[in-house]
C-alpha cells in the first residue's frame, strides 16, 4: 500500500485544542512516515497518557496506548520480540521526565533501536495545566499558585550524559524542520530522542509560539558538529537562545536488540518446546 | 531402611549449606528414595545461621518434619539451636577441633560422631572450604548408604569446573566417608539403602519446576528484577536463555518488568514475569493494563513474610486477598496457587494457556517454601503439555476488529507487523477497533465482554481435589504450598486411627464455589490451615459459599507448616 498522509488518518478527527502544537507534531510524524517508505504495518507506536497520547485514536498504524509514564518499557518488550518493527514512542514531558523518568534513563544506556518523541509543553496538559518537570522556575499554575520553586530538568543534557546515541530538539512551530529531524531520528541506528517544543495554547501562557520563535535557532545553521559530545553538552545548557536540531549523534556498532537472542517464535508458530534436557539434568 | 528419616545440616552462611543439602538429596534420589529438602537462611550473605533439612523415605515424602535423626553441625551453634529437635539416639556429626560436645553436657541420648572436618579437608584437598564435602561423605557412612551415588553426583556437579576441582571435591567426600567407616564401625540405628524398586526420579526446586513447565509450554519472554523468592527463577530462566532461544531481561524495576512483558506479549511472544510482594505492589497498575488491553501474561507472585520488606527469606501466604484484588477497577481476576513441584510444572503451562486462550493476565502464586524447597519428582510428563491459544487472524483480514464483541468475550488477535490488520490497543476504555470511547453503551458492552471470560475459564480448569477418604471425621482445607504438610499429616492421622481428608484449592479465582460447598456441606468438623493471621482463604470461601470455617490453624512466623502441627491441631479439634 502506498502511504500518503491521508492514508495515515484513522478517521477520528483530532480533538486537541485549536492551535495546539500537537497538530503540527501529528502532521510531521505522518510526513516523516511517508518519507521513510517503510511498509505501514512495520511501524509500531507506543503512546503515553496525556493530550499527546490521544494520537493513538487519530493515527492509523499499529499502536498501543499504555500507562502514564510507561510507554518506554512496553516499546522495549515489543522490540525485543519483533526486531523488524520500527518502534516509536510518542510521549509527554510529564510522562517521560516525570512519572517515567527512570525508564528513560535506562533505555538510554541500552541503545535500543527505538525513537522517543517527547511533546514538551512544560505542563501536564490533560490534567489541566500543572507545571511539568520542564516548567520554568516561577511557573504559576493551580497547583503552584505562588510559582514553582523546583528547577526544570534539562532533557537534552540528560540524554547526552545518559548515553543516548541521537539527541535532538524540534519545535512544533517549524514542522518542516521537525519532519526532517524525526526522519533522521528514526533512521538512526540505536536509541534516538527528539524533545519537541510544543506550545500548549490553553495552559501555558508563558512558553507560547511567540516566546519560542524569539528564542530558537537552528544548530545546523550555526556550524554545530553533532559528533562533538562536549560541544553538544555546552549547547544543551544554553539558555538565552534555545538551539533546535541535532545536538549529538554517534554511530554505534550494535543495537541492544541485536545483542539478544535471535528472533523468538511468535504465537502463530510452533511453541511447544522439548524439555527433555532439563529433565535429564535434574536426575 | 527406616520408614522416614530426617537429616539436617547447619552452619554459618557462606559455607555451602544449600549446595551440600542438594548434593545429598540428589544422591538419595538417585538411589530411588524420595526426599523433601527445606532450607532456612537469613537475609544476609555471610554469617547468620543457615540450615538445610532433608526428609528421606522409600515411600512418598512431601514436607519437612520436626524430628531430626542425623545432625551435621558445622559450628557449635547448630548443636545448641537444634538439640531439642533430635530424636532418641540421633547422630551428631561435628568437628571436635571446633566444637566440644559430650553426652553429659548435652544431657541427651545422642550418638556423637566427632569427625575433624577441617583437618580431613586440608589433608584430602588442601582446602578447609571442602569441609562440607567431608561432612556429606561422613553422612553417607553414618547412614551406611552408597558412597558411589554421592561421588557420581559430585562429579557431575563440578563437571564444568575442571579436573582439579572435581578431584578435590571427590577426595574430601571420600575421606569423610572413610574416616567414619574406620573410626565408628558400629552401625547407627537409622540406615539408608537404595530402593529395591529403582525408579528414575528427578530433584526439582519449585522455581525450577515452574520454569520448566513454562518453557515446555512455549514461554519465550521472561522479565524480572531480583527479589527473594523469585530470584532463583530469574536465574533458572537466564540459564536456559541460550539453549531454548528465550529472551530473559532484568529490568530497572518491577514497573518496567511488567510493562516490558506486556509489550513482548502484545508483539506476539508468550511472556512471563515474576516478583514478590513489594515488587508486585509496583506491578499492579501494569497488571490492570494487561487486563484492559486483553494482553496474555503470566505474573508469578512468590510470597514471603510481609508487610513491607518483612521477612525477606521466610515464607507466608498473606498476599491472597491482595492478589485477588490487585489493581483498580474490575477485570477477570485469575489466580492460581499450585501446591507442589508437579503442580507447579503443569499449572505453569496451564497458566500460559489460559492467559493466551482468554487474552488476560494470570497470577501464579508460590511462596518461599514452595519456590526454594527441593523435592524428588517421579515424572513430569511433557506429553501432557499442550499449547492452547486464541485465534490469530490471517494477514489482510477484511474489516478486522481487534476487540470484536463475542459470546465468550475473546476476540481474534492480530500482531503488529501483519499486513492489513492495523489496530490499536488502548488503556482507555475503547470500542471494537480499540479507539477510545466514553460512550455508555459501548462501555458496558466492552466491560461485560471482558468479564464474560471468567465463566469460561471456570469450566476450563479442574475444581479443587479432595484427598483422603471420602467419609472422614474431619475435612482440612488449604491452598497452595501447605499441600505437602497436610497430606503427610492425614497419612500420620490415619496411622493413629483418625480419618481425615483434605480439600486443596489451587484456583483462588475463579473459585469453584459449588464444588467447595459440596465438599464442605454437613456438620462434620472442618479445619482451615493457612500461613497468615486472618485466614484469608477462609474469608474468600465464606464470601463465595456462605460457609464459615471456625477452626483455624494459622501461622505467620515465617516458618512453613509442619505435619506434626496439623496432627496436633486435628486431635485438639476432635478432642482425641
Ligand atoms: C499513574 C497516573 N498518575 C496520574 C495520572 C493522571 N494524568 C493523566 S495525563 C497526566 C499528565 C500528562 O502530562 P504530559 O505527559 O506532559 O502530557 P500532556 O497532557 O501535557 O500532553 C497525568 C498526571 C495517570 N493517568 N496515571
Ligand atoms: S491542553 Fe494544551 S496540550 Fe492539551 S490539547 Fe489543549 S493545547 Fe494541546
Ligand atoms: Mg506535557
Amino acid at each position: 500500500m502506498t502511504i500518503n498522509p491521508q492514508s495515515l488518518n484513522s478517521g477520528v478527527f483530532p480533538n486537541w485544542c485549536p492551535g495546539c502544537g500537537d497538530f503540527a507534531i501529528f502532521a510531521s510524524i505522518k510526513q516523516m512516515l511517508v518519507k521513510l517508505e517503510t511498509p505501514i504495518e512495520n511501524n509500531f507506536f507506543v503512546y503515553g497518557i496525556g493530550c499527546h497520547g490521544h494520537m493513538v485514536n487519530f493515527m492509523k498504524t499499529y499502536g498501543f496506548e499504555g500507562l502514564h509514564g510507561r510507554p518506554i518499557p512496553v516499546a522495549e518488550g515489543a522490540k525485543l520480540v519483533n526486531k523488524s518493527l520500527n518502534v516509536i514512542v510518542v510521549s509527554g514531558d510529564g510522562d517521560t521526565y516525570g512519572e517515567g523518568m527512570s525508564h528513560l534513563m535506562h533505555i538510554m544506556r541500552r541503545n535500543f533501536d527505538i525513537t522517543v518523541f517527547v511533546h514538551d509543553n512544560m505542563v501536564y496538559g490533560l490534567t489541566l495545566g500543572q507545571g511539568s518537570p520542564t516548567a520554568q522556575c516561577g511557573f504559576k499554575s493551580r497547583s503552584t499558585p505562588e510559582g514553582l520553586i523546583d528547577h526544570p530538568v534539562n532533557p537534552i543534557a540528560l540524554a547526552i550524559a545518559g548515553g543516548a546515541t541521537f539527541v535532538a530538539r524540534g519545535f512544533a512551530g517549524d514542522p518542516v524542520h521537525l519532519q526532517n529531524l524525526m526522519l533522521e531520528a528514526v533512521k538512526h541506528k540505536g536509541f534516538s530522542i527528539v524533545d519537541i517544543f510544543q506550545p500548549c495554547v490553553t495552559f501555558n501562557h508563558i512558553n507560547t509560539y511567540q516566546w519560542f520563535r524569539e528564542k530558537v535557532y537552528k544548530l545546523e545553521e550555526s556550524g554545530h558538529n553533532p559528533s562533538d559530545k562536549m560541544e553538544a553538552l555546552r549547547k544543551a545548557f544554553q539558555q538565552d537562545k534555545l538551539p533546535i536540531g541535532i545536538f549529538y549523534r554517534e554511530e554505534t556498532e550494535k543495537t541492544y536488540e541485536e545483542q539478544t537472542a535471535t528472533q523468538v517464535p511468535l504465537l502463530s508458530e510452533q511453541l511447544k518446546t522439548d524439555i527433555k534436557d532439563i529433565l535429564e539434568s535434574m536426575r | 531402611m527406616a520408614q522416614k528419616t530426617q537429616w539436617k545440616i547447619g552452619g554459618e552462611a557462606g559455607f555451602g549449606i544449600l549446595s551440600s543439602g542438594q548434593v545429598f538429596a540428589k544422591a538419595c534420589t538417585r538411589g530411588g528414595l524420595n526426599v523433601f529438602g527445606y532450607v532456612e537462611y537469613p537475609s544476609l550473605i555471610r554469617g547468620g545461621h543457615n540450615t538445610c533439612q532433608t526428609t528421606i523415605s522409600e515411600g512418598k515424602v512431601r514436607s519437612q518434619i520436626r524430628q531430626v535423626d542425623v545432625l551435621v553441625a558445622l559450628n557449635k551453634e547448630t548443636i545448641t539451636l537444634h538439640l531439642d529437635e533430635l530424636s532418641l539416639g540421633a547422630a551428631i556429626i561435628y568437628d571436635p577441633d571446633k566444637t566440644a560436645a559430650t553426652n553429659e553436657e548435652l544431657k541427651r541420648d545422642v550418638r556423637l560422631f566427632p569427625v575433624p572436618f577441617s583437618k580431613i579437608a586440608m589433608e584430602a584437598a588442601g582446602q578447609e572450604l571442602m569441609s562440607n564435602n567431608v561432612s556429606i561423605g561422613a553422612t553417607i557412612a553414618v547412614y551406611d548408604y552408597d558412597i558411589d551415588l554421592l561421588l557420581s553426583v559430585i562429579k557431575e556437579q563440578y563437571l564444568k569446573k575442571g579436573e582439579d576441582i572435581i578431584s578435590k571435591n571427590l577426595n574430601s567426600a571420600r575421606a569423610g566417608y572413610e574416616y567414619v567407616k574406620k573410626n565408628f564401625p558400629e552401625p547407627f540405628k537409622y540406615r539408608l539403602a537404595k530402593a529395591k524398586k529403582q525408579a528414575s526420579r528427578m530433584l526439582f526446586s519449585g522455581n525450577e519446576a515452574l520454569g520448566t513447565g513454562a518453557i515446555a509450554a512455549g514461554c519465550k519472554f521472561y522479565s524480572g528484577y531480583p527479589m527473594t523468592p523469585t530470584s532463583s527463577l530469574l536465574h533458572f530462566m537466564a540459564g536456559n536463555e541460550k539453549k531454548y532461544g528465550l529472551i530473559v531481561k532484568q529490568a530497572e524495576d518491577e514497573i518496567a518488568v511488567v510493562n516490558m512483558a506486556i509489550g513482548a506479549s502484545h508483539a506476539g511472544a508468550r511472556a512471563m514475569c515474576a516478583t514478590s510482594g513489594g515488587g508486585f505492589c509496583l506491578m499492579t497498575e501494569g497488571y490492570g493494563l494487561a487486563g484492559m488491553t486483553e494482553t496474555p501474561l503470566v505474573i508469578v507472585l512468590g510470597m514471603r513474610g510481609g508487610p513491607s520488606t518483612g521477612l525477606p527469606t521466610w515464607t507466608e501466604q498473606a498476599d491472597l486477598k491482595f492478589a485477588l484484588n490487585a489493581s483498580h477497577g474490575e477485570f477477570p481476576r485469575v489466580v492460581f496457587a499450585p501446591g507442589d513441584m508437579e503442580e507447579l510444572f503443569y499449572w505453569a503451562a496451564k497458566a500460559h494457556n489460559i492467559a493466551d486462550k482468554y487474552q488476560t493476565p494470570v497470577i501464579l502464586m508460590t511462596d518461599k517454601h514452595l519456590a526454594e524447597s527441593h523435592a524428588s519428582v517421579e515424572k513430569l510428563d511433557q506429553e501432557k503439555i499442550t499449547v492452547e491459544r486464541s485465534q490469530i487472524v490471517p494477514d489482510n483480514t477484511q474489516n478486522y476488529l481487534r476487540y470484536k464483541l463475542t459470546d465468550i468475550g475473546v476476540s481474534p488477535r492480530a500482531l503488529p507487523g501483519q499486513p492489513g490488520n492495523i489496530f490499536v490497543a488502548n488503556s482507555d476504555e475503547h470500542d471494537e477497533r480499540g479507539i477510545s470511547t466514553e460512550e455508555k453503551a459501548m462501555r458496558m458492552q466492552m466491560f461485560d465482554k471482558r468479564m464474560r471470560k471468567l465463566a469460561h475459564i471456570t469450566k476450563d480448569i479442574e475444581p479443587p481435589a479432595l484427598y483422603g477418604p471420602k467419609r472422614a471425621e474431619i475435612t482440612i482445607i488449604g491452598w497452595g504450598s501447605t499441600k505437602g504438610a497436610i497430606l503427610d499429616a492425614i497419612g500420620g492421622l490415619s496411622e493413629q486411627g483418625i480419618k481425615a481428608n483434605f480439600l486443596h484449592i489451587i484456583s483462588a479465582s475463579p473459585l469453584h464455589s459449588e464444588a467447595i460447598a459440596k465438599a464442605l456441606k454437613g456438620r462434620k468438623p472442618k479445619l482451615m490451615v493457612e500461613l497468615n493471621s486472618t485466614a484469608q482463604m477462609a474469608g474468600v470461601i465464606r464470601e463465595h459459599t456462605g460457609i464459615d470455617i471456625p477452626n483455624r490453624l494459622l501461622k505467620y512466623d515465617g516458618r512453613p507448616i509442619y505435619p506434626e502441627e496439623v496432627i496436633q491441631k486435628v486431635r485438639q479439634v476432635l478432642n482425641r
